[in-house]
């Protein structure tokens, strides 16, 4: 699983920037640096000091490029290992030519993740943290990023902290009252054992709660565009998109297939689908187009209805009012500088309703924010104060907790103290999987803190 | 130095719960064994309080018994007030206690060494372990004479490097009234051995005569009095009630005038306590707010007139005892006969021992009891049973016996112990073990009879009795299981006088049992053949029944742990050559040498990922050649 050679890989995203950036990790970082980079003072690399220099072929002596290096040496790096950075013009061609070289002196290319995963194996950074750094790494737009700083801070982690505490204080109270039944403990208190309980209940609802909106800024939505025929879907695709990316005809059904882009409205990465027409036609291959979209109505986080403002309700938009039914909609009312003729016959059951011109751009923002409304309400206030759940393991842990509490609380009444410290200790092996495990240690400490126990 | 002639399979170094335990095991498997002990006359001396049992040590003592060990027998045998405690709570913590006639107990264990085939016993101080050639070879008293040994089972107790304590008087003693034992520990610590220091306390003992009993409340014990020990028909000892006595804040206030007298809060006493057992003026100090302490007025034997007061030990002047001793209503007038102390005394840390007890550093000798840290006459009982053992089966050339966590509080304990080490006084509680609903003191017999008998330490006729028993269980339970309502008109009224006339005709017995409101009485009014079970096998059969969803879920949780606990770490792992892992971890792997990586996982700052780690790093062969290269 974790082999220690050294690995190398560029840290900028791919394609033209202002630098790249290519890290190397591992016992040969210095050697490779001193191998290819020449700074313009000599002394040779200083461990986290940037130098600026060249880096040359040592083979032909010929100059790659002009460039700044910084060399980390163990453990002070992000993997704790020795690290070199190598910043050097963001041109593709010269990123590629740099990793080349250093690739050439033995070094192996770096998996996907590998440098994250070196610094959580070697201690530097706990679990919730790496698969945050993950998420920054893979992050698509502002949202995710500012979650996935969020949580590298550390902010789940003290709220499922508060969680533990609370499930602690309750295990000690039952461990009490089991292990100590002749030491003048007086009752079992079962109040505040439960209401330690439900402290700690809330807590996790209320995360469990954030959890669709944590999924939400960290893969973003879908959303499908449907329509009937030349209602203007592939217009408001392009409009959305500002490219021709859909072909865009008088012609209705030319959209025969599904057609997917994804963008970011105000932060929030939204994957747009575009659909064939909705009518029907004695076409196979429309036909198929037409299941298609109408399959996917049901899978998209919200659907884009376009209908033509300028024409009267027609069959066809009742066919996809039918098809809506249950779904999260917003009514996108096209050629709103027409004249305006559509009737919808019941507006109530759109989240919104939006006039827009898709050729001329019309309606569009008042659009994009709308549909970011429907899913960013809670969480632009202040996103750095965001606990948000994004990780399905993490809400596999709380709903874990969540049953386990739902049981203690069930049998609260009815049921011996060993079994309810079951489903504690349950629960809390659940909320360890996220932050750290309890120890037995750690119960006993806090009984014999709250209690006088002893004969 | 005068070699005696004759070589011995195995020594035992003390004669407390341990040593008793460990000597008995050891000759009854068959090796010539010899137990050692400073003094003759206090062997199984209860130095605390006269009692054994309690939570999570009740069920010890109950695998001892099912072992083949002594203490179940011999408290049943001298046992004068039984309790089974929890009784409104669960099977598993349920937990039975007693209180012993102090003297009979420990003149009852000399009769039973004393009786004891293949077993010698002799009096005398040993200063030091006998090496030839760097391996371990016997022992070397202070009177000048040497045993010779293949193995040592080391039970010193308190003994090592003693220093009692009263007030700011302090002098050497293992045990009020005895010599300490000086020299071992500092051979010990010259082997290699981490030595370290811990305290313990005792009460003072009072004379009953002087105490208003009228005044205080009476704990009886049960009716009829229920055994430890599985081969104990029926306890045949007179019983005598304890009495409750409180502390009062006039009470608090002596206490806190004496503490400028105390050497726990003038630091002279330089070893850790135990947090559970907190001497009084601890408790003062910890509980302010606390306006009493009980305390539970305990006899001493039948015929004694000495007392010891529970929970109130102390290391506070003779003269501050004496007053607040006279605060607690109905001790008025009280007269200290022995006075309160504490003790302090040499353990040696047992992160340093496998868990056959067998000690890392020095090979054939194992440590059992107080010096592995623990408090308690069970815990003691219960390693010096599974040390005994493992040093006949070393002279035997077999595998040691580990008892795992899902086996045994034995298991746990040692397990604990030799994973965590320990700071403080360990003692076991029920919380301590993850699977506390498999743990019961009900099933001892059920989950360590047959290796007891593996062992030659349970014989045949109590074998018998135990597969008899298995035999019955689980007919019954297949009986239950197959036996349906058939709503007879007995059936019908029986159901209905209970509340029950919803359940179906049809309905098994086993169905019908795992109800809440339905236990086996009632099932032995619906059937006659239930009428006719033994009220052991009834047990069995209702716990089984009614808590087989949460059984079920605890054996789940051992199935998915036993890779871990199955995997061993090869004993020459050299924890610097797996780099990734981070120095932390190194350090406390390397310094714990963990036996499997279950045990790993549960030394704190081992965190997943390095577990991980190891466990590709016991696979590859990479380690291997490192350490190679550093024995070359």
């Amino acid at each position: 699983m974790y082999v220690r050679d050294t690995i190398a890989a560029v840290s900028t995203p791919p394609g033209n920037g202002g630098i790249g950036i290519i890290r190397v990790s591992g016992d040969m970082a210095a050697m490779v640096g001193n191998a290819i980079f020449k700074p313009v003072y000599d002394g040779g690399l200083v461990s986290h000091r940037f130098s600026f220099g060249t880096i040359f072929d040592p083979t032909s002596g010929e100059s790659v490029d002009e460039a700044m290096a910084v060399y980390m040496r163990s453990p002070r790096s992000y993997t704790r290992e020795d690290v070199l950075e190598l910043h050097c013009h963001g041109g593709w061609l010269v990123v590629e030519r740099v990793l080349a070289l250093v690739l050439s002196r033995g070094i192996r290319l770096a998996d996907p993740g590998e440098f994250t995963r070196r610094a959580f194996l070697n201690g530097r950074i706990d679990l919730i943290q790496a698969e945050a750094v993950m998420d920054i790494i893979a992050s698509k737009s502002e949202s995710a990023l500012q979650l996935a700083q969020s949580q590298r801070e550390g902010a789940l982690s003290k709220r499922i902290d508060d969680v533990r505490g609370y499930l602690l204080r309750a295990l000690a109270l039952v461990e009490a009252y089991i292990d100590f039944p002749d030491d003048d403990l007086g009752a079992t208190d079962i109040a505040a054992i439960s209401a330690s309980v439900e402290e700690a209940q809330g807590l996790v609802s209320a995360l469990l709660a954030t959890f669709e909106e944590g999924r939400i800024l960290r893969d973003g939505i879908s959303v499908l565009i449907v329509g009937k025929p030349n209602a203007g879907k592939s217009s408001l695709l392009n409009r959305l998109l500002n490219e021709n990316r859909a072909i865009v005809t008088h012609i209705p059904g030319t959209t025969r297939d599904i057609i997917e882009e994804t963008i970011t409205f105000e932060g929030l990465s939204v994957r747009l689908l575009d659909t064939a027409g909705i009518r029907h036609t004695d076409d196979l291959v429309e036909q198929e187009g037409i299941s298609r979209a109408l399959g996917k109505i049901p899978l998209a986080d919200l659907v884009l209805a376009v209908f033509d403002a300028s024409r009267e309700f027609s069959k066809e938009d009742q066919m996809i009012f039918d098809a809506l039914d249950g779904c999260r909609t917003i009514a996108v009312l096209n050629k709103a500088d027409l004249d305006q003729r559509l009737i919808l016959p019941d507006e109530d059951r759109f989240e919104a309703t939006v006039r827009i011109a898709a050729l001329s751009g019309y309606g569009i923002d008042l659009l994009k924010h709308t549909v970011c409304q429907q899913f960013l309400h809670s969480t632009t206030a202040d996103s750095r104060e965001l606990v948000v759940l994004s990780r399905a393991r993490h809400r596999d842990a709380l709903v874990s907790a969540e049953q386990h509490l739902q049981r203690f609380t069930n049998g609260l009444l009815d049921r011996n103290l060993e079994l309810l410290a079951l489903d504690l200790r349950g629960a809390l092996q659940a909320v360890g999987s996220v932050t750290g495990q309890t120890t037995t240690d750690d119960v006993l400490d806090l009984i014999f803190s709250s209690f006088c126990i002893g004969k | 130095m005068i070699s005696y002639d004759q070589i011995y399979d195995v020594i035992v170094v003390g004669a407390g719960h341990a040593g008793c335990e460990a000597a008995l095991a050891a000759s009854r498997m068959g090796c010539r064994t010899m137990l050692l002990t400073i003094n003759l006359d206090a062997i199984a001396l209860m130095s605390c309080n006269p009692s054994i049992g309690g939570l999570a040590k009740g069920h010890l003592v109950k695998e001892i018994d099912a072992l083949g060990g002594e203490m179940a027998k011999n408290i049943d045998a001298t046992g004068i007030q039984f309790r089974i405690l929890n009784t409104k709570k669960g099977p598993a913590v349920r937990a039975s206690r007693a209180q012993a006639d102090k003297q009979l107990y420990r003149l009852r264990m000399k009769r039973v060494l004393e009786q004891q085939k293949n077993l010698d016993l002799k009096q005398g101080e040993v200063t030091s372990l006998y090496f030839e050639s760097g391996e371990l070879r016997g022992v070397e008293l202070q009177s000048g004479i040497r045993f010779l040994s293949k193995t040592v089972v080391v039970t010193t107790g308190t003994f090592m490097r003693g220093l009692i304590h009263i007030g700011l008087n302090h002098y050497p003693g293992g045990r009020a009234g005895d010599q300490p034992s000086i020299g071992l520990s500092d051979q010990l610590r010259v082997l290699g051995f981490h030595v370290g220091r811990l305290k313990t306390g005792t009460p003072a003992r009072l004379d009953a005569r002087s105490i208003d009993f009228t005044k205080l409340e009476t704990q009886f014990g049960d009716d009829p009095p229920m055994p430890f020990s599985l081969s104990t028909e029926r306890i045949t000892m007179p019983q005598l009630p304890c009495h409750i006595a409180y502390t009062n804040p006039h009470s608090h206030d002596i206490i806190r005038s004496g503490l400028d007298r105390s050497p726990l809060y003038s630091g002279i006493i330089e070893g850790v306590g135990p947090r559970y057992c907190p001497s009084i003026e601890d408790k003062v100090v910890r509980f302010p707010d606390k306006d009493r302490h009980q305390t539970f007025i305990e006899p001493e034997g039948l015929d004694t007139i000495e007392v010891y007061p529970s929970g109130m030990s102390t290391s506070l002047p003779i003269d501050i005892q004496i007053a607040f001793y006279r605060s607690i209503v109905g001790l008025e007038q009280v007269e200290i006969m022995r006075p309160a102390y504490a003790i302090e005394y040499d353990y040696v840390d047992p992160i340093q021992l496998h868990t056959s007890l067998e000690t890392k550093g020095v090979k054939n000798l194992y440590h059992a009891g107080q010096i592995n840290g623990t408090s308690g006459y069970e815990e003691a009982a219960g390693q010096g049973l599974v040390a005994g053992i493992n040093a006949a089966l070393r002279v035997k050339g077999q595998e040691p016996l580990v008892l795992g966590r899902s086996q045994a509080y034995i298991g746990v304990m040692i397990d604990d112990l030799v994973t965590l080490g320990t700071k403080e006084p360990y003692r076991m509680f029920t919380s301590r073990a993850e699977y506390r609903l498999l743990l019961r003191e009900d099933n001892a017999d059920l989950r360590l009879r047959e290796i007891g008998y593996g062992l030659g330490l349970v014989t045949e006729p109590e074998y018998a009795i135990f597969t008899e028993k298995q035999r019955m269980i689980s007919e019954e339970l297949e009986r239950i299981a197959t036996t349906r309502l058939v709503h007879s008109e007995m059936q019908l009224d029986v159901l209905a006088s209970r509340g029950l006339g919803d359940v179906q005709k049809g309905t098994t017995l086993e169905h019908l049992l795992k109800r809440s409101d339905v236990n086996y009485s009632d099932l032995a009014e619906l059937d006659t053949v239930s009428r006719e079970t033994p009220a052991a096998i009834r047990e069995q059969v209702e716990i089984q029944t009614k808590y087989k969803g949460y059984i079920d879920r605890q054996l789940e949780q051992i199935e998915q742990s036993k890779k871990l606990e199955t995997t061993r770490i090869p004993l020459e792992l050299n924890y610097d050559s797996v780099k990734s892992l981070t120095t932390e971890v190194r350090e406390k792997l390397s310094k714990n040498r963990p036996d499997t990586l279950g045990q790993a996982s549960r030394i704190p700052g081992v965190t997943p990922a390095a577990i991980s780690i190891l466990s590709i790093a016991i696979k590859s062969s990479s380690w291997k050649d490192t350490s190679d290269r550093c024995t070359q």
